[in-house]
């Protein structure tokens, strides 16, 4: 067994898998239900004044007959009394020490209001805070959540407040509705962030129902904007992980959240520069369980790749995340078709022709047999026709050695300014 | 006799469960679980595979979109027994055969899922066509079956008026008379032949062209003629004791079970049924669902070379029917009452040499005869052809299968055109629902195109 423990920031669990805060962290029933399950940490449920929620308060998005491909909900923090919460998280804790209890908070954007939650909430005994700066939804009509998270000088004023009297670590939880991550995330670190996590949930509207024309969901046929996350939304975080990770202003530790559904994902997030996940839609999907495979599966995979540890993983791809200036011009691969795998759905074909660059061609080989074949001096290595291809090793996206040295359009620009340069000294 | 048998008809309860349609259609869920995974090929094999060119990814995209009109409006376009077909087609050898899923991992059931448009279209009820504005000209059909149905609505969409003459009570062919209900019930084939008339099409059933009207008569009446009226009922097998009580005719046999209980005493009953056609397994299930107690294919040849489908000889042994490879019938054996007693018969071998159709020839072992106790014996070895119709009509035929042109449909007369059984045999054309239905529609188009009035109206 690899070892699979993390430390965030000073907040150690025996596995990166935290449940995020959210609808399965609301109760202390349910947090230690996951814990029995497996999961090496949880996010309270966000801490706050209670509010009163709407009934129905879900939507998600299939796709193709695929359920919950993306999710969308309107409800809000907490709805139950501080005292109750803090009672349970106690408990939780007294019967689980070794994993992560982090407790989410958000309340007005007030000094005296952070001091009085982070006191009480650590005089019960929390491994570190969360604040909920990304609530895109409710809370930020009131001035709370994502309305104070767009604001970079709140973000680094509350960050403040809360420092002045914390002693676990917080962690400043990152709102995507915003122009650029790491200018928050940049003043989230001002004002003395240990570490950020991020994403919320993005502002949707799951749907609109087709014959009733009432918005997805409704609250008796009126309908608000909700926050969506799930597996839709997985690459729109790991690239502001990524933004984030590779910003050197940043430089705090990153919880990763956003669609992830498995083991996979999670390692995607990890060598993206996260230190550990948060997952919540998986959960709602399909129950605490499956983060029995996330264990395995990671597990496995360390024993693969002959990693010991998973601590070995994080940010290891950061370095390989750029600025599209900065990308081989002269690199080229071009698609390749190996007519034995291929099964002629004639896919590729298509949508090369139609939406591409019209160079995958039908034929028929020696045998009568119809193939595709790629007129490579036209392919541009879209990717497009090995995107498309239903079969798994029926197209491959092989390198082409031009011989030409590398350069990028920065590299570009460079020279051609020197040459200008000289050409007006000559001048 | 060994004992006496006691023989019952079924009770109409019975009969009513045993003459359900035996394969459950696809639920919502597995309908839109098999319609995404459908890969909606470019230029898909499927299309290529079924002979009246059903655009198969573009309808299956609309059951996975909840365009369930579409997607039956997209079937029916191409084939006017699309719902039929959906039951009746041997998808293996025809569209799913051609999946290019059955290299990477399972065929989409497309046969399924078919026939869950076309059921949801005859529940919906509402017609998928309408005739198209009247061109002045007139067409008769003889024979709706199949062939004549798809005949008659094309031309209809074209705007032709057109009547079918049809020799049965009831329209719709062998789909409504020759194909067990357990596969396809009456009421598929007769909404097939529903939506046809909605167009306007007149059926005049109960006429036989040449008796009831004389075929000059629709000679000179009509613009054209489409001449699609199938072929006839099994041919005398001509062995002793074919007259005996206990006798049956495969497709009258088949027949009697399409309206209601039959007056068909089987239950325990042991069945022989010569011959191994599509027809025969019919006979065959039918019997085994009609109570028989056994059920025999007596055939003269192997599996090889019996013209059955795969999935019907599959769904024939699953009903428990046996088979008697390389066994000829010889003689039927009566008991003193007239009733079947035995079916006396022949082992056979096949022989090295090829016979006219390419098969191996059987020839019978001397001495190998046996008698086989049996209480009713089903002739299927095939069907008459309807060479007096033809003659009357004064076409061009090669013992009973009238020539065509294949370019433009046309007999020898040329205002005859024909579809269907009535040109299947010796090398020409294909005995198939799917195939007789696009040969009508070919007959039609070819009448549009003379006319020139190509325009075939689109969906409602």
């Amino acid at each position: 067994m690899a070892d699979l423990s993390i430390n965030l920031a000073g907040i150690k669990s025996p596995n990166p898998f935290w449940l995020a805060s959210a609808p399965p962290t609301n109760t202390g029933y349910q947090v230690q239900r996951a814990f029995e399950a497996g999961w090496g940490g949880a996010v309270w449920k966000t801490l706050g004044d209670p509010i009163i929620n709407t009934s129905s308060r879900f939507a998600a998005v299939n796709f193709n007959g695929q359920r919950v491909a993306g999710f969308n909900n309107i409800e809000l923090i907490t709805d139950r009394p501080l005292e109750v919460n803090l009672k349970e998280i106690y408990e939780t804790k007294k019967r689980f020490p070794d994993r992560a209890v982090v407790a989410s908070l958000m309340v007005e954007p007030k000094r005296e209001k952070w001091h009085e939650i982070v006191k009480r909430v650590e005089a019960i005994g929390v491994d570190g805070l969360e604040l909920n700066f990304g609530c895109p939804h409710g809370m930020a009509e009131r001035g709370m959540g994502a309305a104070s998270g767009q604001q970079p000088d709140l973000v680094e004023m509350q960050t403040y407040f809360v420092k002045e009297v914390a002693t676990t670590p917080v962690i400043v939880k990152l709102t995507p509705n915003i122009t650029d991550i790491t200018v928050v995330a940049r003043h989230a670190v001002k004002g003395g962030a240990d570490a950020i996590s991020m994403i919320n949930t993005i502002n949707s509207l799951a749907g609109v129902d087709i014959y009733s024309w009432n918005t997805i969901p409704h609250v008796g046929g009126k309908g608000a904007h909700g926050g969506y996350c799930g597996p839709a939304v997985k690459p729109i975080a790991l690239n502001m992980v990524a933004e984030c990770a590779r910003n050197a202003e940043v430089g705090v530790p990153i919880s990763g959240i956003g669609g992830i559904s498995n083991w996979q994902d999670t390692v995607e997030f990890l060598l993206m520069g996260a230190t550990g996940v948060q997952i919540c839609t998986a959960a709602m999907h399909h129950g605490f369980r499956i983060v029995e495979d996330m264990i395995d599966g990671l597990n496995n995979y360390l024993e693969e790749m002959g990693l010991s540890s998973v601590s070995e993983l994080v940010g290891k791809s950061v370095a390989r995340y750029s600025n599209w200036g900065d990308l081989d011009l002269n690199y080229k691969v071009v698609a390749r078709i190996d007519t034995e795998t291929c099964i002629n759905c004639n896919k590729c074909h298509i949508a090369c022709e139609d939406t591409s660059h019209q160079c995958i061609e039908r034929r028929v080989d020696a045998s009568g047999k119809e193939i595709l074949v790629v007129r490579e001096e036209d392919c541009v290595g879209c990717n497009l026709c090995s995107i498309v291809c239903p079969v798994d090793g029926a197209i491959e996206m092989v390198e082409v050695d031009e011989g030409l040295a590398p350069m990028s359009w920065n590299d570009r620009q460079r020279a051609l300014s020197i040459l200008n340069t000289a050409e007006m000294e000559v001048v | 006799m060994e004992r006496t048998r006691s023989l019952n008809t079924l009770s109409a309860e019975k009969f009513a469960i045993q003459f359900a349609e035996a394969e459950p259609g696809l639920t919502y869920k597995a309908a839109s679980e098999e319609a995404n995974r459908c890969l909606y090929c470019y230029d898909a094999p499927c299309i290529k595979a079924c002979p009246t060119s059903i655009n198969i990814p573009s309808f299956i995209k609309r059951i996975a979109t909840g365009n369930l009109k579409g997607a039956a409006a997209t079937i029916m376009d191409s084939n006017p027994v699309g719902a039929s077909c959906s039951r009746v087609c041997p998808t293996e050898e025809l569209c799913e055969g051609a999946c290019v899923l059955n290299h990477a991992s399972e065929p989409i059931r497309i046969g399924l899922l078919q026939r869950y448009a076309t059921d949801w279209a005859i529940q919906r009820g509402k017609p998928l066509f309408q005739a198209g504005p009247s061109i002045g000209k007139k067409v008769a059909v003889i024979g709706a079956g199949p062939a004549g149905l798809s005949a008659a609505r094309e031309l209809a969409r074209d705007g032709f008026s057109v009547v079918i003459y049809e020799a049965r009570e009831k329209a719709g062919g062998l789909d409504t008379y020759g194909i067990v209900s357990f596969r396809l019930p009456q009421a598929v084939s007769l909404w097939e032949v529903e939506q046809v008339e909605k167009l306007g099409v007149e059926i005049k059933t109960g006429v036989k062209v040449g008796e009831d009207i004389p075929a000059s008569e629709l000679l000179e009446q009509y613009d054209a003629v489409v001449l699609a009226a199938g072929m006839g009922y099994v041919p005398s097998l001509g062995i002793e004791g074919e007259e005996l009580s206990g006798v049956y005719d495969a497709i009258r046999f088949v027949e009697g079970t399409k309206a209601g209980v039959p007056d068909l005493a089987l239950e325990g009953a042991r069945v022989a049924i010569i011959g191994a056609g599509n027809t025969a397994i019919d006979a065959a299930t039918c019997s085994v669902r009609l109570g028989a107690e056994n059920v025999k294919m007596v055939y003269r040849r192997t599996k090889d070379e019996m013209t059955a489908y795969d999935f019907e000889y599959e769904f024939a042994k699953r009903e428990g029917v046996e088979f008697s490879w390389l066994t000829a019938p010889k003689r039927i054996v009566g008991d003193e009452s007239g009733r079947v007693a035995y079916l006396e018969c022949v082992r056979m071998e096949l022989s090295a040499e090829k016979g006219k159709d390419g098969r191996r020839a059987p020839v019978p072992v001397p001495g190998s005869e046996f008698l086989m106790p049996v209480d009713a014996v089903v002739v299927a070895i095939g069907q008459k052809r309807h060479t007096p119709l033809i003659e009357l009509l004064g076409l061009e035929h090669d013992r009973g299968v009238v020539k065509i042109d294949a370019g433009t449909r046309l007999t020898s007369n040329p205002k005859v055109y024909a579809a269907g059984d009535i040109i299947f045999g010796n090398g020409q054309g294909e005995v198939m629902v799917v195939s007789a239905a696009e040969q009508g529609k070919r007959a039609a188009h070819a009448i549009s195109e003379r006319f020139s009035v190509r325009t075939n109206s689109v969906a409602i």
